[in-house]
């Protein structure tokens, strides 16, 4: 019992921070339609520019400490906003009216290039993440090991599904954001500066791909330019699997891939474990073709 | 101002170049459309002409070309997938590893017999990788009946990684550790005379009557399906006649390396095939081909060029030596601006209704 | 049409590669008089280009300290690197680069033994000795006679890790976590199990992670609940620091051991201290005082401002070891180098005074470390 509960809270731990990486996917698909690739390698620039900044302002506030962790966070989320933006304005806007294909490769290519020039810049072996926050075991009940850093990642995870739920329903931008994914030309006919739009969904997805690696760092603090590869595609096949486009199915998508993976990995075989997401994806998929939450798209003739 | 002269000049002239390449093409083809299979065997003729004199050719270019025509049937049947019914798939890479398994083990085990025959096995082993991958073709053609577009995308994905782990985990094969080929059969007829016969035989089914069911399904599967065409069929063939030829060309790679791992069959592979089909133009042969044959030599050609010693105009010795160090950003690079500076495809000279 | 047009292009590129083949044939020949071509293929990119850039880095150093020197037959000597980018495939693409294009008079590579295993057949083909630094699976030198390596073998490495475990640590039980996709970590696993079993230890949990995971929690959990005398890790050093952390975490307190792979500088700031007390066999010691020793940590030091890990010490081997058999026959020829390298007795390396055995392997001690306050200590010296 203590075994299956301490297996439930790693699956969960693992899950939610696979939801936080699918929720920056899953938000520029329910925009662009479009699989922006190189998420995966923003969510390392994230943790990167963590590694880089932590030095830097533990010369302002005491490292480890909660107000220096937020702070690089922040910081790191500012950073990879910017990326984002840059790199939807230079390789995805040139292509907007083109088929959506064109820019998965572009997508593809902006990936390999991140990776390659990571792997140039910073060098291929695994840097040492620093401990921003203060980390403590919270529960030793029976064996049972619960850790901060986890409660901090699940914590985070639902706080910025709630704050996004709030940018996408109640404010101006996020109203503007509905109207361009349900028709981008209607909503430019009504006077939504669609370019803007797109901008600000890229600097809040990257956003949270950095928010995402910094949490990620925390809890396993080696860092390499390559490390954003298995989580990125796991990460993808969560945000499928809830539906894609779907905020609440990204995360929903995330606990289940973690859940399901370390349970089988746990207590059938961790042989398989690689293929395990892509199974229950797989079954999932041929019974609810458009995902858990996605809604059936109406065909029209 | 001096480099932007020297690239429109340098664009103009190839343009020309291959405007004149393209008015011969058709020149020539207007006398000879009604010859294909003249043509087909034609190449299959020079393969095997040019396979006599092999051991003349510099061994490193030589098999730069094997890897061009394995690659150009890889490309060239998942154009028949992804461009020519616009059914998404992103496992291309998993069919490959069962023919090129499959076939392996069939030449380690049977290869020994008779060594006249040797042409007879390795032909034998190639079919077989072909029908058991194109089995496991079928395999995944099977959800593409209820999933579309980004969905399918990620199914064939998983697919193609299952069967990863799948060899990952098969002592028989070697798991992990990996499976020596023992025999170096691949050469430049099979190759070649391998990519002639695809090229051939998913051109013509394209172009038949029976072809043209793949394009309505691609460019609207509904008004198809209304015209009485039997969607379901088609997009299975798809995938079933795709995952025979990546079958075979991976059999030609199992004989061509020699060695076998399964990491070599990762979801990264698929996708640098996506990138030639998407390169070359969804749906257009011979932009597929050129993108194939280009992407398989640029990394080479980079490479090259790093080694290149001495530069008229520079004084040091290896003056592209940095370019070793960032081979491949350059090449990240070069596909982003290509696909930037030509999203219809690289070489596509007449538009084709993309797909919705 | 289309297939006609789709044909004769096809025919195009054939004319075109076969007239590029030929021309380039001719110039491969022209080797120059007054230096050596020795080819090098790493993973210095990729999802293993840790591991290649420090056997690249190693073996420079082995080439510019004999250069600065007094070179090889009196000749300067031309380090050829080429990347395979970590990837399936590639390492045969550029060995016979080296060896066809560049010629090559001898090759040195890989660290993986799937990479490697691609390569022996073209260099055993060509008549060109390769030297792999850290190729560990036994089947990389039965490729043939011109293929050797200056590492010990998983059969070695595991038996005495195996016996350590049982004799030294006087474990009953224990775990083995190993990474399904890389072929040194399943090959150490095998070995390790069967000398363990041998010993009369018993293995109660086989548990898998892969290359590049970062979780272990769910694995690790599962070996808690076996409750093992000790665990063996027998993976590379990118994934050792977390597993031992979050084996802490857990609270298993069981000591982690495993194999060369763990070798690094970046192994402890990863790890730190959920490290104290675990052990792992591995080449050298780069605390060892002997003078070999001492001077290539502080050239090492001294070019790329890191401590050497092993992989970059077996690459410097590598590179001294075919330099050694060159001078001895004073000729580049392959076979005659062949014989020479196959005659190697008593080499004093970095790693160990190596003595190439039978096999093309290379028969010397493995060193058993272990991790206290954050360093690497000897513990103890294995020979064969």
């Amino acid at each position: 019992m203590i075994e299956f509960l301490q297996q439930l809270i790693n699956g969960l731990a693992f899950g939610s921070i696979l939801a936080l990486i699918a929720l920056g996917y899953t938000m520029v698909y329910g925009i662009l339609r479009f699989i922006n690739f190189a998420h995966g390698d923003v969510f390392m620039l994230g943790a990167f520019s963590g590694f880089y900044l932590a030095p830097k302002i533990a010369m302002i506030l005491p490292l480890p400490s909660v107000a220096g962790g937020i702070l690089v966070s922040i910081v790191s989320m500012a950073i990879c906003a910017a990326i984002g933006v840059l790199i939807e304005r230079l390789a995805y806007r040139p292509l907007r009216h083109q088929p959506k294909l064109t820019m998965l490769i572009t997508a593809i290519g902006v990936s390999l290039f991140l990776e390659y020039t990571s792997q140039f810049i910073f060098g291929a072996a695994p840097k040492k993440f620093p401990e921003i926050l203060p980390a403590f075991p919270l529960a030793k009940i029976g064996g049972l090991n619960l850790n901060s850093n986890q409660i901090v990642v699940f914590v985070v995870t639902v706080l910025l599904l709630i704050v996004l739920r709030f940018i996408i329903l109640k404010t101006r931008i996020g109203t503007a954001m509905r109207a361009v994914s349900f028709n981008p030309q209607a909503a430019a006919l009504m006077g939504v500066n669609t370019d803007i739009v797109i901008s600000f969904t890229f600097a809040l997805g990257s956003a949270l791909a950095a928010a995402a690696g910094i949490l990620w760092a925390i809890n396993y603090p080696a860092i390499d330019p390559l490390m954003g590869i298995l989580p990125g595609l796991k990460a993808f096949v969560a945000a499928v699997l809830g539906g894609i486009g779907n905020l609440p199915g990204a995360a929903l998508g995330g606990l289940i891939i973690g859940v399901t993976e370390t349970l089988v990995s746990g207590y059938i075989s961790s042989t398989y474990r690689d293929a395990i997401a892509f199974a229950v994806l797989i079954l999932i998929l041929l019974v609810k073709p458009s995902g858990l939450l996605g809604r059936k798209e109406i065909e029209k003739v | 101002m001096n480099f932007t002269r020297a690239k429109s000049f340098f664009c103009e002239k190839t343009m020309l170049c291959f405007k004149r390449a393209q008015n011969f093409l058709s020149g020539a083809a207007a006398l000879c459309s009604k010859h294909a299979k003249t043509s087909l065997l034609g190449a299959i003729a020079l393969c095997f002409l040019v396979s006599l004199f092999e051991n003349r050719i510099n061994s490193y270019w030589l098999f730069i070309s094997y890897d061009v025509g394995i690659n150009v049937i890889l490309a060239v049947s998942l154009n028949l997938i992804n461009g020519y019914t616009g059914q998404f798939s992103l496992g291309h890479a998993g069919f490959m590893a069962v023919g090129a398994y499959t076939s392996a083990v069939i030449t380690n085990r049977f290869g020994e017999l008779n060594y006249f025959a040797a042409d007879g096995i390795f032909f034998i082993a190639l079919i077989a990788g072909g029908i058991v991958a194109a089995g496991a073709g079928l395999l995944v053609g099977i959800p593409t009946l209820r999933l579309k577009g980004d969905y399918l995308a990620i199914v064939t994905l998983g697919f193609g990684e299952i069967i990863r782990v799948i060899l990952q985990n098969m002592d028989a094969v070697g798991g992990a550790r990996g499976l020596s080929v023992t025999h170096l059969w691949t050469n430049f007829f099979w190759a070649f005379g391998g990519a002639a016969v695809t090229i051939y035989i998913v051109t013509s089914l394209v172009n038949s009557t029976y072809g043209r069911g793949f394009i309505a399904v691609r460019d609207d599967e509904i008004a198809a399906e209304a015209m009485g065409i039997n969607t379901t069929k088609y997009k299975v063939t798809a995938f079933v006649v795709g995952a025979f030829f990546a079958g075979i060309a991976g059999g030609l790679y199992a004989h061509s390396k020699q060695f076998l791992t399964p990491n070599g069959f990762g979801f990264m592979q698929s996708i640098t095939f996506v990138v030639m089909v998407i390169l070359g133009g969804m749906g257009n042969t011979i932009g597929v081909i050129i993108a194939a044959i280009l992407l398989t030599l640029l990394p080479e050609g980079l490479r090259q060029l790093a080694g290149i010693e001495h530069l008229p105009g520079f004084t040091t010795e290896r003056p592209l030596s940095w370019v070793g160090d960032t081979r491949m950003i350059i090449y990240s690079l070069l596909l982003i601006v290509l696909m930037l500076t030509r999203p219809q495809g690289l070489f596509s000279l007449k538009k084709f209704s993309s797909p919705k | 049409m289309r297939i006609f047009h789709a044909l004769s292009l096809l025919a195009v590129s054939v004319a075109m590669i076969v007239f590029a083949g030929c021309n380039k044939s001719s110039s491969s020949t022209n080797a120059d008089g007054n230096i050596i071509k020795i080819g090098e293929f790493a993973s210095l990119t990729g999802s293993e280009a840790t591991f290649g850039q420090s056997s690249h880095k190693g073996t420079q150093l082995a080439v510019d300290n004999l250069n600065a020197g007094s070179g090889l037959l009196g000749k300067k000597i031309q380090l050829l690197t080429e990347d395979d980018q970590s990837q399936a495939g590639q390492s045969a693409t550029v060995v016979r680069k080296l060896i066809s294009s560049d010629g090559v008079v001898a090759v040195l590579g890989e660290v993986a033994s799937s990479r490697s295993l691609e390569a022996a057949p073209i260099c055993q083909q060509a008549g060109v000795p390769m030297i792999s630094p850290a190729s560990t699976n036994p089947r990389v030198t039965q490729v043939g006679d011109y293929i050797f390596r200056v590492c010990f073998i998983d059969p070695f490495q595991g038996t005495v890790m195996a016996n350590f475990a049982r004799k030294t640590l006087k474990l009953n039980d224990a775990a083995v976590l190993s990474d399904v996709k890389s072929d040194y970590s399943m090959g150490l696993a095998k070995f390790f199990k069967e000398g363990f079993a041998a010993a009369g230890g018993k293995i109660i949990a086989d548990e898998n992670y892969s290359g590049g995971d970062k979780d272990f929690n769910a694995q690790l959990t599962a070996i808690k609940a076996a409750n093992p005398d000790g665990i063996f890790v027998p993976g590379y050093y990118t994934e050792v620091g977390l597993i031992a952390l979050q084996a802490k975490q857990l609270g298993i307190n069981c000591p982690i051991f495993g194999g060369d792979g763990w070798e690094s500088s970046s192994l402890v700031p990863i790890g730190g201290k959920a490290l104290e007390g675990d052990y792992f066999s591995t080449h050298y010691s780069p605390q060892d005082t002997s003078p070999a020793v001492q001077n290539f940590v502080k050239e090492y030091r001294a070019k790329y401002n890191e401590t050497p890990d092993a992989m970059a010490a077996l690459g410097y081997d590598s590179a001294m070891i075919l330099a050694d058999a060159i001078k001895h026959v004073g000729t580049t020829d392959g076979a005659k180098v062949r014989d020479a390298l196959a005659a190697t007795k008593n080499f004093p390396g970095v790693t160990g005074n190596i003595t190439i055995d039978p096999n093309r392997d290379a028969s010397k001690p493995a060193v058993i470390l272990t991790i206290t306050n954050g360093q690497f200590k000897y513990v103890e010296t294995v020979s064969p």
